[in-house]
C-alpha cells in the first residue's frame, strides 16, 4: 500500500511567512449577516457606464474573442500614451513602453519581480493597499515598511524616506491618491521625495490608480516630474475611474528596459488581457470622460457627508482629497482597531475595514469606504453614532 | 457655473425633495449659503420649476401620449417662436420642440383616450394656418422618462468587504 501524502509539506517555505489578509475574516463574518450595511467595499457602486459594457457586447457579438499582442491592442495603448501625454505631459511610446494587464494587481506582481532581485529592500508607505508587502515577498524581496502620519496628512516626507533607506534598498511603492487613508500628494512634496529617489538610485513604483479621482486641485502624476520618467514605473487601470473592477483592465508605464522585462513574466503567465475588457477600455478613454466626471462629482459629495458625519460623531477624520475613503481616528474610543470594527459589525451591523490591516501606520483608524449609497451612509452614520455613544456609558 | 453651485443643481435634478441641510452635507456649504444659492437659481430662472415623475399607468390612469410631427409655414417676419406660442398655449400639449430633418416641429400631446387626442389634433393642430401636415405617433409604452427609468433599474452586485 502506498503511504497517505502531507500536502501541507509541499507549500513553498517563503509562503508561510505571508500572513492571512486580515480583510478576509471580516469578509467571512459579513457574509455569515444580513442587513449589514458595508463601508468596507474598495470599489466603485457604479455599475460600468453603458456605452463601456455595450461597446464590450458589440466586440463579442462580431467575434472579437481571440487573444491580442501581449502587450495588448496596440490602439488601447495608443489611447493610453495619448492621455499621458494630454493630461500630464509625460509621453510614452505606445509601442515600447506601454504594458496593458489584467488589473493594476497583475500590473504590480510583475513591476516588482521585474526589479527586484533576492534579498533587495522595497520600501512600503503605509498605510497601503494589502497586495504590496506580499508581493515583494512573493518576489523573493524584503519589504520594508515605513510609516506616515495623520499628523502629516498621511503624506511620506523626504527624511521618513531616507530613514529607511539601506544599500540594499532597491525601490519604493507609493500610492496617492491613497487606500485607505484619501491622501494625496502635492507636487512639490512629491518632488522632495524625487530628490531622494534620484540620491539613493531607486526605482520608484507609483501606483495611481485613484488619479482621476482627485477632489481639490488636480493630481501630480510622478513621472511627470523632471528626471523621474526613466525611473518610475507608472501603474493605473479602469477600476476605479471607470467602475470597471470586474473587467480587470491595468496597464503599466515605464523605460523600454523595464517593460521588456516584465513583458517576460506577462507573455508566459498571462498570454495577454482578456480582449473584452480591453475593447471596453478603449471605449472608456475614447468616450468615457463625461461619465467619469459625473461620478467623481457624486464621490466629492459623498465625501463631505461622510467626513463631516464622522466628525461630528467625534471621530477625527482628516480631509481625504482623493480616492473614496475616510480614514477615522479611533483612538479616542480606547478600541483597538479590530475590536472596534468587529463590535461595530456585530452591535450595528455596519461592515468597516479596521485600519491596521494596512500595515502599523493604520493602527487606531478605520476604513470607511464611501463608495455607498447617501442613503447607506446616512444609515451607517447613524449606528455608528449609537454604537459610539454605547461606549460612553 | 462654480463647482458648488453646479453640485446644487445636480443633487435637486436628481431629487427635487433633497432639503437644504443635506445639501449642506453634501458640499460642505452653511445651510443659509444653500438656501440663498437656491433662491438665487430660481429667481434667475435656471431652476424653472420642481417637478414629480408618476408613472401614470402604474396609477392605473390610461392617459395617453402621442407624438406630433409637424410641418410648417413661416409667416413673413415671424420665426418659428409665434407658431410655437401658439402650440404651447394648449394644456393638452405637453413638450413643444424645434426639429431639425423632415419635420419642424415636434409635439407631445397628453389625453384621456385616443380619439380625443386625435380630435385634438384634427381640431385644434391641424387647423392652424402655419401647419402645413401633422403625423400622429401614439406612444405604446414609455420605458424611460426624462432620466428615470420606468421599472426596476439595475444593482451592482458587489462583495461586502474588499480591499
Amino acid at each position: 500500500m502506498r503511504g497517505r501524502c502531507d500536502p501541507s509539506a509541499f507549500v513553498a517555505d517563503h509562503l508561510k511567512t505571508v500572513p492571512p489578509s486580515g480583510i478576509r475574516r471580516f469578509f467571512d463574518l459579513v457574509s455569515e449577516m444580513d442587513d449589514v450595511i458595508s463601508l468596507g467595499v474598495g470599489e466603485p457602486d457604479f455599475v460600468t457606464p453603458w456605452h463601456i459594457r455595450e461597446a464590450c457586447i458589440h466586440s463579442i457579438e462580431h467575434g472579437d474573442t481571440a487573444y491580442t499582442s501581449n502587450y495588448g491592442l496596440l490602439e488601447l495603448r495608443e489611447e493610453i500614451s495619448k492621455l499621458y501625454s494630454q493630461k500630464y505631459r509625460v509621453d510614452y511610446n505606445p509601442e515600447s513602453e506601454t504594458l496593458v494587464t489584467t488589473g493594476v494587481s497583475e500590473a504590480l506582481d510583475i513591476a516588482i519581480r521585474a526589479v527586484v532581485n533576492p534579498d533587495d529592500e522595497v520600501i512600503v508607505v503605509q498605510p497601503s493597499y494589502v497586495s504590496y508587502v506580499p508581493s515583494v515577498i512573493f518576489a523573493g524581496g524584503v519589504p520594508v515598511p515605513v510609516s506616515t502620519k495623520m499628523s502629516n496628512n498621511f503624506k511620506i516626507t523626504a527624511e521618513e524616506l531616507e530613514d529607511a533607506i539601506t544599500d540594499k534598498t532597491k525601490a519604493v511603492i507609493i500610492n496617492y491618491p491613497n487606500n485607505p487613508t484619501g491622501a494625496v500628494m502635492d507636487k512639490d512634496s512629491l518632488e522632495s521625495i524625487a530628490d531622494v529617489i534620484v540620491e539613493h538610485d531607486l526605482m520608484m513604483i507609483s501606483d495611481e490608480v485613484y488619479d482621476c479621482l482627485t477632489y481639490n486641485g488636480t493630481h501630480t502624476c510622478f513621472a511627470s516630474l523632471e528626471g523621474m520618467r526613466d525611473r518610475t514605473i507608472l501603474l493605473n487601470g479602469f477600476s476605479k475611474s471607470h467602475a470597471m473592477t470586474g473587467f480587470r483592465m491595468g496597464y503599466a508605464l515605464a523605460a523600454p528596459e523595464i517593460i521588456d522585462s516584465m513583458m517576460l513574466i506577462h507573455q508566459y503567465s498571462m498570454l495577454c488581457a482578456p480582449i473584452t475588457a480591453q475593447i471596453g477600455a478603449i471605449e472608456a478613454l475614447k468616450n468615457g470622460e463625461g461619465e467619469v466626471q459625473k461620478m467623481v462629482r457624486e464621490y466629492d459629495r459623498r465625501r463631505h457627508l461622510i467626513v463631516g458625519g464622522l466628525n461630528k460623531l467625534g471621530l477625527e477624520c482628516f480631509e481625504p482629497k482623493g480616492a473614496f475613503y475616510a480614514f477615522p481616528s479611533i483612538s479616542s474610543t480606547g478600541l483597538t482597531s479590530g475590536d472596534f470594527a468587529e463590535r461595530l459589525l456585530n452591535e450595528q451591523k455596519v461592515a468597516t475595514v479596521p485600519g491596521d490591516v494596512f500595515g502599523e501606520a493604520g493602527v487606531g483608524f478605520l476604513r470607511c469606504s464611501y463608495a455607498a449609497s447617501r442613503e447607506d451612509i446616512h444609515t451607517a452614520l447613524d449606528r455608528i453614532g449609537e454604537f459610539v455613544d454605547g461606549l460612553k456609558v | 457655473m462654480d463647482k458648488q453651485t453646479r453640485h446644487i443643481l445636480e443633487i435637486l435634478e436628481e431629487d427635487a425633495r433633497t432639503a437644504p441641510e443635506e445639501i449642506a452635507n453634501l458640499t460642505g456649504m452653511t445651510v443659509d449659503d444653500v438656501t440663498k444659492n437656491i433662491e438665487q437659481l430660481e429667481k434667475n430662472g435656471i431652476i424653472r420649476k420642481y417637478k414629480t415623475i408618476i408613472d401614470w399607468e402604474l396609477a392605473g390612469e390610461e392617459y395617453v401620449h402621442a407624438i406630433i410631427e409637424l410641418k410648417v409655414t413661416l409667416e413673413r417676419k415671424l420665426g418659428y417662436k409665434a407658431i410655437a406660442e401658439r402650440l404651447y398655449k394648449f394644456p393638452e400639449v405637453r413638450s413643444v420642440r424645434l426639429l431639425s430633418g423632415g419635420h419642424d416641429i415636434s409635439l407631445t400631446v397628453r389625453g384621456n383616450s385616443m380619439k380625443e387626442v386625435a380630435f385634438f389634433v384634427a381640431e385644434k393642430i391641424a387647423t392652424l394656418d402655419q401647419v402645413q401636415g401633422t403625423t400622429t405617433h401614439f406612444v405604446l409604452k414609455t420605458y424611460k422618462e426624462d432620466g428615470v427609468i420606468l421599472h426596476e433599474p439595475e444593482h451592482i452586485k458587489r462583495l461586502q468587504i474588499s480591499p
